[in-house]
């Protein structure tokens, strides 16, 4: 089928099988590796991307689903320069291998566009659905803790 | 391949249902891609509902909220209406899974899956949930405990859809009370959950409803427990009693996740905590 979509601000006109998943129009047919498969079954969150905003997991979504929508992935959050959850995971440690990486992005930044000031314990349940093999988490969290203090930082000078 | 529709309006869905026997359904997907993939079966055209406005709403006339099928757990929980009336519910998605399969799944899809580890479960059956289907030859409304029929099985006709799902709001009732036991905190499939209202004559029991989830084939209710705690006050004995009825009126499995000893151990202790609140 035919579907019509924009992903990180470009668009895309494809013609593929409407049952494909979507992290592999994404990956295969887009180029855009970022959205990673960690499980397939919705349970690591490594395939997350926002649609419309919202973050979804690639892996349980269809090819279909993609028609009209607006799409980002961690590679279009990073407009100017990385977006910074992006900056702070790679200064503070929070990145090992970076399989994870990608999906926590998505969900972080998210969640500091709901809410500029999470505490810790929002940052857990925020990440809850992303997996990371490496890391313990703790690095993670202090990342996103410094990326909203960041973002308010920059918010204020404006 | 399976061609995939997004119809916008319910009577495209339910036209394309009627048009083809092997066609399916498909809300969220959390359940259904998962299991397509696990077994490798392809049915026919998916009849994806994430177009369809209509399953979309929570609305309330103060007697009773309806939610359409195809609100998700995300909304559930960002609904005031879900938090301030229909406080179980409100529990039930907030330790639902994850942040981000609550943003896809959907309470249609948990009561069509009708797994007795379905979270909105033991809350819409201690609220005498209502069930609305349509189909070509009309509307029907089921209350929830007979829209289920068993393990993973439904009264849904083939060309039938779920609309929405009605709920009474709940209200001589003094606790309301949702506990979920699970392997981890986040993203885990209940072992043992309990939704509990209880309506209070001073300290004593007045009324009580109790149900359980992941401890049988279905919900399981259980009127012992239930006329045992009517009359009496909410002290540690008296719910001893009630949990160990509950213990004896379970059927669980064993299975990756717990014993069936653990659980029926469980399913009685979590009675206990009506004392603690
Ligand atoms: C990682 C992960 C974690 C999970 N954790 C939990 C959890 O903690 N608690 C829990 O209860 N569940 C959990 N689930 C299971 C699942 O998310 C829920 O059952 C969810 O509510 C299913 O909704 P859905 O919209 O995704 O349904 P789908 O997968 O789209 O559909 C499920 C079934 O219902 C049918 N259906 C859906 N909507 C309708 C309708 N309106 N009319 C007719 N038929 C319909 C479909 O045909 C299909 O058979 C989890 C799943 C995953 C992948
Ligand atoms: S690959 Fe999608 S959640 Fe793991
Ligand atoms: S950094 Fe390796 S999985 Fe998270």
């Amino acid at each position: 089928m035919k579907i019509r979509f924009q992903l990180n601000g470009q668009e895309q006109r494809l013609d593929v099988d409407g049952d494909l998943r979507a992290l592999d129009v994404l990956r295969e047919h887009c180029g855009v590796t970022g959205p990673k498969e960690g499980c397939g079954t919705g349970e690591c969150g490594a395939c997350a991307v926002w649609m419309d905003g919202v973050t979804r997991l690639s892996c349980l979504t269809l090819a279909a689903q993609l028609d009209g929508r607006d799409v980002t992935t961690a590679e279009g959050l990073a407009t100017d320069g990385p977006h910074p959850v992006q900056a702070a995971l790679a200064e503070l440690g929070g990145v090992q291998c970076g399989y994870c990486t990608p999906g926590i992005v998505m969900t972080a930044a998210e969640l500091l566009a709901r809410d500029a000031n999470p505490d810790r314990d929002a940052i857990r349940r925020a990440v809850s659905g992303n997996l990371c093999r490496c890391t313990g988490y703790h690095k993670i969290v202090d990342a996103v803790e410094e990326a909203a203090q960041t973002m308010r930082a920059a918010q204020e000078d404006k | 391949m399976m061609p995939v529709f997004l119809p916008d309006t319910l009577d495209a869905a339910l036209d394309l249902l009627t048009r083809d026997p092997a066609a399916c359904v498909m809300a969220g997907g959390t359940d259904l891609l998962v299991h397509l993939r696990a077994t490798g079966d392809a049915p026919g055209p998916l009849v994806c509902l994430d177009r369809l406005r209509g399953l979309k709403g929570i609305k309330t006339d103060g007697d009773t909220v309806r939610i359409g099928a195809g609100v998700t757990m995300t909304e559930l929980l960002a609904s005031p209406v879900v938090r301030d009336f229909l406080p179980l519910l409100h529990r039930a998605a907030g330790v639902f899974a994850s942040p981000t399969v609550r943003n896809m799944a959907t309470i249609g899809g948990n009561l069509c899956t009708a797994s007795p580890a379905g979270d909105t479960l033991p809350p819409l059956y201690v609220m005498n949930a209502s069930v609305e289907l349509r189909s070509p030859r009309g509307e029907r409304t089921l209350p929830v405990d007979r829209f289920i029929t068993g393990p993973r099985r439904t009264c849904l006709e083939r060309d039938e859809l779920v609309t929405a799902v009605t709920v009474p709001i709940p209200v001589d009732f003094d606790i309301h009370h949702f506990e979920k036991v699970g392997q981890r905190a986040a993203q885990a499939i209940a072992v043992v959950s309990l939704a509990a209202l209880v309506a209070l004559d001073g300290t004593t029991v007045h009324r009580a409803r109790l149900a359980w989830g992941s401890v049988g084939p279905g919900i399981v209710r259980c009127s012992e427990a239930e006329e045992l705690l009517e009359g009496q006050r909410l002290t540690l004995t008296n719910l001893r009693a009630a949990a160990a009825a509950v213990s004896n009126a379970v059927t669980p499995i064993s299975d990756v996740r717990a014993s069936a000893d653990y659980r029926r151990q469980v399913a009685g202790n979590l009675l206990l905590r009506l004392a603690a609140l």
